[in-house]
């Protein structure tokens, strides 16, 4: 179905305005929702932001990144650093928001910056060596805050709390946040739509599809897969510095491989390189854990049950989806979408 | 710790993640995938045996022998159901599904077993030997990891050299399309490869579930599992001896850089190793130069 007009020829046109219906929509959804609907809302947009670009690299340039929750460790330590110890920010009393802004793009730059060494890194590797340098990352960044030297600069193993800028006005603190990260979601979704559609993103396809016939096109395939790694690393990297505001504190221990694992659970159930797709995947990757704690309330389930519920079903999750449903959600429903198509086409036929 | 001793104690816990690596490879090399959920199944068998000789109070040669059949079990049910069906698809939905099954282990782990920390009482004494007044880091309990490690090595390279189980296993990962002409029955040579391969795990996991106090917990083995990749990457992961070497060299490695960097990031010195050995030579030190592109 194409739309008549400018909207049917322009991308980006259409997608600014299904951006700004989108934003529209969440602002009244956060009005007539509780401050703890509010919160999940919170969690559920960040975790939008590291998936969708999750998708992007592992979907579009068909790099698997087991440690985007690294880039989201990196992110988290930096808008919580610079917080802490810019004075600049402490002296502006109550709240300004374009200091807010300049701390979130820092947490971008710096995390695209870690995403391009190890970008450089990844983009000599293929498959499961690739696999396992990200999971790696995923074990072996978080633990900084351990090392010694480092310890009274990050915080040690316990963390420090984040002392996130006040909310302008009279505004609900809880829907403050869940408009910031609703914003940075929907900002993030709309540019890697564009970008999926751009030149750059077809050649992250055609470097995924074939990197020879890529290289022989006179596509950099190096430099390409290094640039899929640095824009999933700098949205990593902004969900890291929403999240240290939306949560109060930073620790490694906010940052276990189980994060890195789900955010990956996220796009693939929602379909790799499908931005919608990483949507559904992080508003149930973000629901399950409640779930499951109401689902075993209801059952009287133990506490060692509760606690590994979400997980269970992330792996279990992981599973299902590549063996039933490869394609995630959103290609079933492209898949039963088609079906009714033809069903439909096949009674007009009929009737004619 | 003198330099000797730093070497010796490093390279009886890299024998360990030999162990873990030869896992690893026997399973790259029959079937090209990369069993990330081995630290999940070693993990599970490690606990199974820890319920019976802990719990239960068996022997612990019992629940030596229960984790390693269970692990045999459990590497061939893993193959026949998860990944017989992604064996022949994209590498990346292999990964995926490996990874679900780590997550899914490590939390029905959690479940019965809770997530705090346990120990695995070993068989034999933890303290060190003592030449006159020299200690030697090396305990009883060490040394019989290293015969135990060594002599399960052994016996898979007589299995895979001298018998014709072991040739049939290697032609069907060597080019499947003739075995399976010849005759051989290549699908069930992969799941005894799948099956061989989480055995070692089991034993690798016992073995260092007693190394130390509190080391049993759902998550505590995920460390191990990179170690032995990054030991097998360093193998060439499709060289068993290779294997064995790289377990070696990432435990002395990890050692020296324990004692004079800083003890309290030995993740991040792991990661750092294996980008280290992948920059150098990315298909291992002992990987054989291969055509990759024309």
């Amino acid at each position: 179905m194409r739309l008549p007009g400018i909207l049917g020829r322009s991308t980006l046109l259409r997608n600014f305005l299904l951006a700004l219906v989108a934003i529209g929509l969440l602002m009244g959804l956060t009005e007539v929702m509780s401050e703890y609907r509010n919160t999940q809302l919170a969690d559920i947009a960040y975790t939008v932001c590291a998936a969708a670009g999750l998708t992007i690299l592992t979907g579009l340039s068909g790099q698997i990144s087991l440690g985007n929750g690294a880039f989201m460790f990196v992110g988290a330590y930096t808008v919580a650093l610079l917080l802490k110890h810019h004075p600049w920010f402490h002296t502006i009393v109550g709240y300004n928001n374009r200091e807010f802004i300049l701390v979130l793009l820092a947490s971008v730059v710096v995390a695209a910056a870690v995403g391009g060494l190890v970008g450089a890194a990844a983009a000599r590797l293929r498959g499961p060596y690739l696999a396992g340098v990200t999971l790696a990352l995923a074990l072996g960044l978080p633990v900084l805050p351990d090392y010694s030297h480092l310890e009274s600069k990050l915080g040690g193993h316990a963390g420090f709390p984040v002392t996130a800028p006040l909310q302008p006005g009279s505004v609900n603190y809880f829907r403050w946040q869940a408009w910031i990260c609703c914003i940075a979601a929907v900002l993030t979704v709309f540019l890697l739509a564009n970008l999926a559609s751009s030149r750059v993103g077809r050649a992250f396809r055609a470097v995924r599809d074939d990197e020879i016939a890529a290289s022989l096109a006179g596509l950099p395939v190096a430099r390409i897969q290094i640039l899929a790694f640095v824009v999933s690393a700098a949205t990593a990297g902004l969900a890291g510095g929403l999240f240290a505001v939306v949560a109060d504190s930073v620790s490694p221990g906010s940052f276990p491989l189980s994060l890195s694992l789900g955010l990956l659970a996220a796009a693939v159930f929602g379909g790799l390189g499908s931005l919608s797709g990483a949507v559904y995947g992080s508003v149930l990757i973000t629901l399950l854990p409640q779930w499951s704690t109401d689902l075993s309330h209801q059952l009287s389930l133990s506490t060692n049950v509760v606690n590994n519920l979400p997980i269970a079903v992330y792996g279990l999750a992981l599973v299902v989806a590549m063996l039933v449903f490869p394609f995630g959600l959103q290609g079933l429903l492209a898949q039963v979408w088609a079906r009714a198509r033809r069903r439909v086409g096949a009674t007009r036929l009929a009737t004619r | 710790m003198t330099p000797v001793n730093l070497i010796i104690y490093g390279m009886a816990n890299g024998t360990i993640y030999g162990a873990v690596a030869l896992a690893l490879v026997l399973i790259w090399r029959s079937t090209r995938i990369v069993n990330f959920a081995q630290g999940g199944m070693l993990m599970f068998t490690t606990f199974i045996a820890w319920e019976l000789v802990e719990r239960h109070h068996q022997s612990y040669w019992l629940g030596l022998v229960v984790a390693i059949a269970a692990g045999l079990v459990l590497g061939a049910v893993v193959e026949r159901l998860l990944v017989r069906p992604v064996e022949n698809g994209p590498p990346l939905n292999a990964v995926i599904v490996t990874l679900g099954l780590l997550l899914a282990l490590e939390a029905v782990a959690g479940m019965i077993w809770g997530n705090g920390l346990s120990s695995y009482p070993p068989e034999f004494s933890l303290n060190f030997y003592h030449v006159g007044h020299q200690v030697i880091y090396l305990s009883p309990n060490f040394l019989f990891i290293v015969i135990a490690a060594l002599a399960v090595m052994v016996a898979l390279y007589l299995l895979f050299q001298r018998t014709s189980l072991g040739l049939r296993m290697r032609s069907s990962a060597f080019n499947p399309e003739v075995a399976r002409l010849l005759g051989v029955r290549v699908g069930r040579m992969l799941t005894l490869g799948w099956a061989l391969a989480a055995g070692v795990g089991a034993l690798a996991g016992v073995l260092i579930a007693g190394t130390e106090p509190n080391y049993m917990n759902p998550n505590g083995f995920d460390g191990l599992l990179i170690l032995g990749f990054t030991a097998a990457v360093i193998g060439g992961l499709d060289s068993p001896v290779g294997a064995v070497v790289g377990g070696l060299v990432v435990g002395v490695a990890l050692q020296l850089l324990d004692n004079y960097v800083s003890g309290d990031i030995d993740f991040f010195f792991v990661f750092a190793l294996l980008v280290v050995v992948l920059m150098v030579r990315p298909n291992g030190l002992f990987s054989r130069r291969s055509v990759r592109r024309v």
